[in-house]
């Protein structure tokens, strides 16, 4: 360790230039949680999984694109591919989750953001912010490559483009509603433990565990029952809501559509509110 | 300039449990130690001025500002060292510190800049771009006071930044607060369940034990000096109480030393005399000053 007061020592400077407040650091935080999400200004080794998932996600669309190129029908739409590619999305919030939230619990590092203005809500918004961003990019850059090639391989000229356009705004906002959903449950289940490999396991366990219960109850021979039996796991609930919102996924919903758009939006709700009341209470540590 | 007052603070816990007590007192700028043992309520007291606590009873004011109301303000201008481990492992000292300056509200460039200043200050050069979990304790604690000291606050609350530093570290680090707080014109409140290392580099002291004030006052104060002299001998310690007290001297013993009261400077010579007429070797012969420590082992100048 070097001693203090070598040559180049011009003593201490007081600071009199602005401070933010605390929409500033809330933005701050934001992009600092982005940028860890995908791995950056972080070791090579928190990079790999990332960048695997968003990885194939690409590949997929690449190929999508592709084969739609060539044999001119569409093999995946948008709304598809965000259902498609459901166990990857579990895979890559069961990793960034925990790097967002466990990391700080883990380090202990809280007390050092809320002994500064920082408030626990402005560290949650900042936080689901965050990841809602990094999975909404993680399904909108695949589906605008999807795009891309649908649109230069058009034969419809300007109005091909403009349908194009057309199926990729709600496949974007489908991608939207997921990423608001499994951000708000992974988020939640990993500011429980400060531990990455059990929060990360939590994660999936919430996603997975649920979705024999969807099986069962599609199998009943109650028709109410195989209509509601979507509401029993997030991946599920998720498609219903598509097929609500008026997507093509072949499930029998009957009159309960509305249901699952409630549960959907109580759930994103209710995950931000806990999620709220638990950094309330870390935050008075 | 008075920094910090409060008025009859009080704070119960939930539980039933009294972590501080009706404490009033008022302290000057400079560096401030803050000394009790463990759970005496020295982190409460550090959380309530943060304002991550609020007050069961009486008041508080940093800079003149409520951080229960104002607790932005209050916040903006203190920093904060907490006791525990608080460093994620897995980035760089300067990336977390420049983090941290823009948590504070400091604009990207200039917590970049602030950011490398102050782990300059805190003694860390190149070794700050390296990960925080090849860092050794005393690194580590240098990179929580740099990220207190990032968005240089008026206010430094330092929660026991000595704790598992060797002797050598402690040093280190307490000069490097007495700097902190003497040129680089910062107050600082260092924690400490150990008397001895603040007394050395406070101004003024506030011992609390069990939430009540033990005593509030400048160290200069604190350590005058007595009317006592202390006489220490080679050998022959019994012949000379009995000659001193032949001489008219009132002396009580205190392990090797002997204690005489200095009535007039009188009392130096007939000490003087009555060594030499034994012919005894004189080791010490000196006016003793009050030590800090005796505020904890006998409670008569508690003025609460």
């Amino acid at each position: 360790m070097s001693e203090a007061g070598v040559i180049h020592d011009i003593g201490y400077q007081r600071y009199e230039g602005p401070r933010l407040g605390r929409f500033a650091m809330q933005q701050a935080l934001y992009v600092h949680g982005l940028r860890a999400a995908f791995g950056l200004g972080r070791s090579a080794k928190a990079k790999i999984f990332p960048w695997l998932v968003f990885g194939i996600m690409l590949l997929v669309a690449v190929i999508a694109a592709a084969v739609r190129s060539v044999i001119g029908e569409t093999i995946l739409t948008y709304t598809q591919f965000t259902v498609q590619m459901n166990f990857l999305i579990i895979f890559f919030a069961a990793i960034v989750a925990p790097q967002l939230v466990s990391r700080d619990l883990r380090a202990g590092t809280l007390p050092l953001y809320f002994s500064r203005p920082l408030r626990a809500a402005d560290y949650v918004i900042a936080k689901y912010a965050a990841m809602v961003s990094a999975v909404w990019l993680l399904l909108g850059v695949p589906q605008f490559i999807m795009f891309l090639g649908g649109a230069f391989t058009t034969k419809d000229g300007f109005k091909g483009v403009w349908n194009e356009l057309g199926d990729l705004l709600p496949g974007w906002g489908f991608s939207l509603l997921c990423a608001l959903m499994f951000a708000g449950i992974s988020l939640l289940v990993a500011s429980l433990t400060g531990k990455q490999a059990f929060a990360a396991g939590g994660i999936v366990a919430v996603f997975l565990v649920t979705t024999p219960i969807v099986g069962v109850l599609s199998s009943l021979p109650s028709t109410t029952a195989n209509q509601l039996a979507f509401l029993a796991s997030p991946p599920f609930l998720l498609i219903a809501v598509g097929q609500w919102m008026g997507g093509d996924f072949e499930i029998e919903l009957g009159r309960f559509g509305p249901v699952y758009g409630i549960e959907a939006v109580s759930l994103i709700v209710a995950c931000l509110l806990i999620l709220l009341a638990r950094y309330r209470k870390v935050a008075s540590l | 300039m008075t920094i910090i007052v409060t008025d009859g603070l009080t704070k119960t816990y939930g539980g039933g449990v009294t972590a501080l007590a009706d404490l009033t007192v008022a302290v000057d700028a400079g560096v401030i130690g803050l000394v009790g043992a463990n759970g005496a309520g020295k982190s409460t007291f550090i959380k309530i001025m943060l304002g991550l606590l609020a007050p069961s009873g009486g008041s508080v004011r940093v800079f003149n500002l409520d951080p229960v109301t104002q607790t932005d303000q209050v916040r903006a201008r203190v920093g904060y060292m907490p006791e525990n481990d608080c460093l994620p492992p897995d980035v760089s000292a300067a990336e977390f510190v420049t983090h941290l300056g823009r948590m504070s509200g400091l604009p990207k460039t200039t917590a970049r800049e602030r950011a490398s200043e102050a782990l300059r200050h805190v003694g860390l050069y190149e070794e700050r771009y390296r990960q925080i979990g090849g860092y050794s304790t005393g690194m580590k604690q240098r990179v929580k006071l740099a990220q207190a000291l990032v968005h240089d606050p008026d206010l430094l609350l330092l929660d026991e930044p000595t704790n598992g530093l060797d002797p050598a570290g402690r040093d280190a680090m307490l000069s490097l607060i007495h700097r902190i707080g003497n040129e680089f014109g910062i107050s600082v409140v260092v924690c400490s369940h150990l008397l001895g290392e603040v007394e050395r580099i406070c101004d003024s002291l506030i011992a609390i034990e069990g939430g009540r004030l033990l005593r509030a006052d400048r160290i200069s104060s604190m350590t005058e000096a007595s009317d006592i002299l202390a006489v220490e001998v080679a050998d022959g310690t019994d012949e000379l109480a009995a000659a001193l007290e032949q001489r008219g001297l009132v002396v009580t013993r205190d392990g090797r030393m002997l204690l005489v009261p200095l009535e007039s400077d009188e009392a130096y010579d007939r000490i003087l005399h009555a060594v030499t007429d034994l012919d005894l070797n004189l080791h010490r012969l000196d006016q003793r000053r009050h030590r800090v420590a005796e505020l904890f082992t006998t409670k008569e100048t508690a003025d609460v």
